[in-house]
């Protein structure tokens, strides 16, 4: 079935509207207007305005509702309209959605699912493009996940939704346009695992998200020179699937890590200490990063480019890892 | 002073190689340290020292065939009992200023009856006494954190007691030892990635003789796949890897490798030189070497057949409840830690000769000679051709999991050439186990002047009587061929029924 990763997510809270009563949808313009990204468009006519919520313009305020629903024991599904606006709901997420189950011995839980955007590439301009999943990858309590293709745009829902505890999933905005074939019935991936997009043995591209079309690209240009890139999409962003990782760096005796983070303290940083804590002997040449450069995303197209992680960016940082040796 | 002389590594070796010094006078040595690499017929084995002290002189140059008992090197006390073994100052040159009977002649060197002997001549014992007696459980628990050898530190309290800061100053001084240690080796770190790292020491190859072409020269794992490609013998790219090398690399390794044959035996020792010499003659040693270890097992197994009469029996366990067992162990096990049978198999083993002590040791001018231990003497068959048997000691002693990593760890060594003079000697009883190459039963030959050697075949599924019904189980044929001088049948039946009992209670293993 031909359709698009905005398609794929609809489909995924479509279904999990029709398949239990006390999931429900909240957040900026997600009934009438359909959703900043259109990813709700339609479904506020066929579930109605009590399952479909629109909310006002208070972060803190709808996360804390969805906590508390979700304590009372309700499975809403809260949309963030970017990663930067999610901070004024920080408080909520970190101090409360993430803490509760330890602060109460064990006896909450909260079946809370957050979705929002990340990211650049669209010249939105730095207070609507920054990536700041490290930040949440970093917080104990909780689950994050970066759906990266159509399936895991279409099937990933299903898995946080069944999870006892808060899971933040990220959509790169770069992402919602990507189109392509989807197989209807297709088994749904288990959400605490990575995944190979593309085999290969001379060096390991770890990456997420918006990346991995990028990092995609990058292999096809490598593998123009000769060089054999294998491709890893790390899906989960905590916890991280090391084992994963490891077994592709034991194969390929090389890394490079990319990541539209910031690179000082990133994810990139997390992954590439986890390398060289549990794969350092199987290491060939030291583990490189492809990060943003530390800068406000700026809004001009040329200099929000100049900024981002690019296919030439991630191939150059390859090749020099691998050096002349093929 | 003691002589290190050239070891007997086995009872076939009459005469050993000494193809590369460890250690240069002047070094200090502690026993166990190796010092030296000796090539026999078999394999190069680093060979360990057994006394400490300081390499006076070496008497022997590498290159040199010498037969068992010649002196190779000596190597002065150390300094007598001197209170604090660790009382190294804190540099080399310090150390040579302190010891100067180390630069000098060692036959003119003082007995240790001097003003060094007098200073030294009772405090030891007093501190000995003390340790055992009066320091206290606190004074123990920090010297056994810091790594100190309480019965090396003088003690200053009352009594000779120990004190705290006694260990305190001893541990210092370890350290200080240490840090002397490492730059004093004086040898520039190679700069080489992880990886390369660990495949060239699984390959035994020196990385100071690679090039590296990788980030700032690192030495990276390819410029190891070049070299090995470039030295195997036989090998049609040999001759062209060796052509890419600048030639004066390559006059250099020609040289070395005539030297090395003998022509020229006062090359200047060096760590840089004798490693190369190491690498260059490595390739055409391995070609000899084959031939040379043939005639080796020819000579022994000939030796074994010609002096001992065998007697052989055989017998076929159940191992139904080894498999159960094992499997139930391996269950949650990563890869790296799970048993195989042999494990089981050599444990039972082990243990079977408590309780049949006859046939582990020794035949011996008309008489036998019990072991020391039960250490297992482990035939290993190298991958192009050949018999090395490694020795893991008092195997009784080891649960099955730390049997399993000596038994790994010395086939490995065994096959990458690492072995050390420990690994080889020693070994009361030798277990053949052709089990992975899929023979049903092995009768050997029993390895001198052991007196038994205990074969197992592979492990198969065959139908077997349990409680009158016919079912289908693991069964493996053990072995054994003993010598008729050492025992009779009746001992050896008596040990194949314990190893096959011991085998049925896997869990007490």
């Amino acid at each position: 079935m031909k359709t698009t990763y905005r398609e794929a997510l609809r489909e995924a809270l479509r279904e999990a509207l029709t398949a239990d009563e006390r999931v429900f949808l909240m957040g900026e313009d997600v009934g009438r207007y359909g959703g900043a990204f259109g990813v709700s468009l339609g479904l506020v006519e066929e579930f109605g305005p009590e399952r479909v919520r629109d909310t006002p313009l208070s972060e803190s305020a709808f996360t804390g509702i969805g906590i508390g629903s979700a304590l009372a024991g309700l499975r809403p599904v809260v949309e963030i309209m970017t990663v930067n606006f999610s901070l004024l709901a920080l408080d909520q997420i970190l101090n409360n959605a993430a803490t509760l189950r330890h602060m109460s011995g064990g006896q909450f839980s909260v079946p809370l699912v957050i979705r929002m955007t990340t990211g650049a590439g669209r010249q939105l301009a730095a207070q609507h493009s920054h990536s700041l999943e490290g930040w949440y990858a970093h917080i104990p309590g909780i689950r994050v996940l970066a759906p990266a293709t159509l399936a895991d745009a279409r099937r990933m829902l299903g898995g946080a939704l069944a999870d006892p505890d808060p899971v933040v999933i990220f959509e790169h905005g770069s992402l919602y346009n990507l189109s392509g074939e989807l197989d209807e019935d297709g088994a749904a991936p288990g959400i605490g695992a990575a995944a190979v997009r593309r085999p290969g043995h001379d060096v390991t591209l770890v990456t997420y998200g918006g990346s991995l079309p990028k990092t995609l690209a990058a292999a096809d240009v490598l593998a123009a020179d000769g060089i054999s890139a294998e491709v890893v999409d790390l899906r989960s962003l905590r916890p991280l699937d090391d084992a994963t990782v490891m077994a592709s760096v034991a194969r390929t005796h090389r890394a490079v890590i990319v990541d539209e983070g910031w690179r000082t303290g990133s994810l990139a940083a997390e992954v590439s200490a986890r390398i060289t804590e549990q794969a350092f002997y199987d290491l060939d040449a030291s583990v490189r990063r492809v990060c943003s450069a530390e800068v406000p995303i700026p809004y001009a197209r040329a200099l929000e480019e100049a900024a981002l992680p690019q296919p030439a960016s991630i191939a150059a940082a390859a090749g020099e890892v691998v050096g002349r040796h093929g | 002073m003691g002589e290190f002389r050239m070891p007997a590594l086995g009872a076939d070796m009459a005469e050993g190689t000494l193809t590369e010094w460890l250690v240069s006078p002047g070094d200090r040595v502690t026993k166990g340290d190796p010092v030296a690499v000796i090539e026999t017929a078999k394999s190069a084995i680093e060979v360990e020292c057994f006394e400490s002290g300081t390499v006076a002189r070496l008497l022997a140059e590498p290159g040199t065939v010498l037969p068992v008992g010649a002196a190779l090197a000596i190597i002065e006390p150390a300094a007598a009992p001197r209170t604090t073994a660790d009382a190294t100052p804190p540099t080399a040159a310090a150390s040579r200023a302190e010891t100067p009977e180390a630069a000098r002649p060692p036959l003119e060197a003082p007995l240790p009856t001097g003003t060094a002997g007098v200073r030294t001549a009772e405090p030891p014992a007093v501190a000995r006494g003390a340790v055992r007696g009066e320091t206290g459980p606190l004074v123990r628990r920090l010297a056994a954190e810091r790594g100190v050898d309480l019965t090396a530190v003088r003690g200053s309290g009352r009594g000779g007691r120990v004190t705290r800061a006694d260990v305190e100053h001893a541990a210092g001084k370890g350290a200080a030892v240490m840090a002397t240690r490492s730059t004093r080796a004086n040898v520039p770190r190679v700069r080489a990635t992880p990886y390369a790292r660990r495949l060239a020491a699984e390959l035994s190859l020196d990385l100071a003789v690679l090039t590296g072409t990788g980030e700032n020269g690192a030495v990276t794992a390819a410029d190891v796949r070049e070299h090995l490609r470039g030295r195997v013998p036989g090998d049609g790219r040999r001759s062209g890897a060796q052509a890419t090398e600048p030639a004066a690399t390559r006059r250099d390794k020609h040289d070395l490798r005539d030297k090395a044959a003998g022509s020229s035996p006062e090359q200047a020792l060096g760590p840089a030189t004798t490693t190369t010499v190491r690498a260059a003659a490595g390739a055409t040693a391995r070609a000899d070497r084959a031939t040379a270890m043939r005639r080796a097992i020819a000579e022994l197994m000939s030796r074994s057949k010609r002096e001992i009469p065998h007697y052989y029996l055989s017998s076929t366990f159940d191992l139904g409840a080894a498999a159960d067992w094992l499997r139930a162990h391996n269950h949650d096990r990563p890869v790296g830690e799970r048993l195989v049978p042999a494990a089981l198999l050599l444990k039972a083993t082990a243990l079977a000769v408590h309780e049949v002590p006859r046939l582990n040791g020794f035949w011996r001018e008309d008489g036998f000679v019990p072991g020391d231990g039960v250490h297992l003497g482990i035939a290993v068959s190298l991958r192009d051709g050949g018999l090395l048997t490694p020795v893991i000691h008092d195997a009784d002693a080891l649960p099955p999991a730390a049997l399993m990593a000596r038994l790994k760890d010395v086939v490995r060594r065994a096959r990458t050439g690492r072995l050390r003079g420990t690994d080889v000697s020693g070994a009361t009883l030798t277990v053949s186990n052709l089990g992975e190459h899929g023979a049903e039963s092995v009768y050997g030959v029993i390895h001198p002047p052991q007196v038994a050697l205990v074969g197992f075949g592979t492990v198969v599924e065959r139908p077997w009587a349990v409680d009158g019904l016919i079912g289908v189980r693991p069964v493996v044929t053990a072995t054994l061929s003993a010598d008729h001088r050492a025992s009779d049948g009746a001992t050896g039946a008596r040990f194949l029924t314990t190893v096959g009992r011991l085998l049925r209670h896997p869990e007490k293993l």
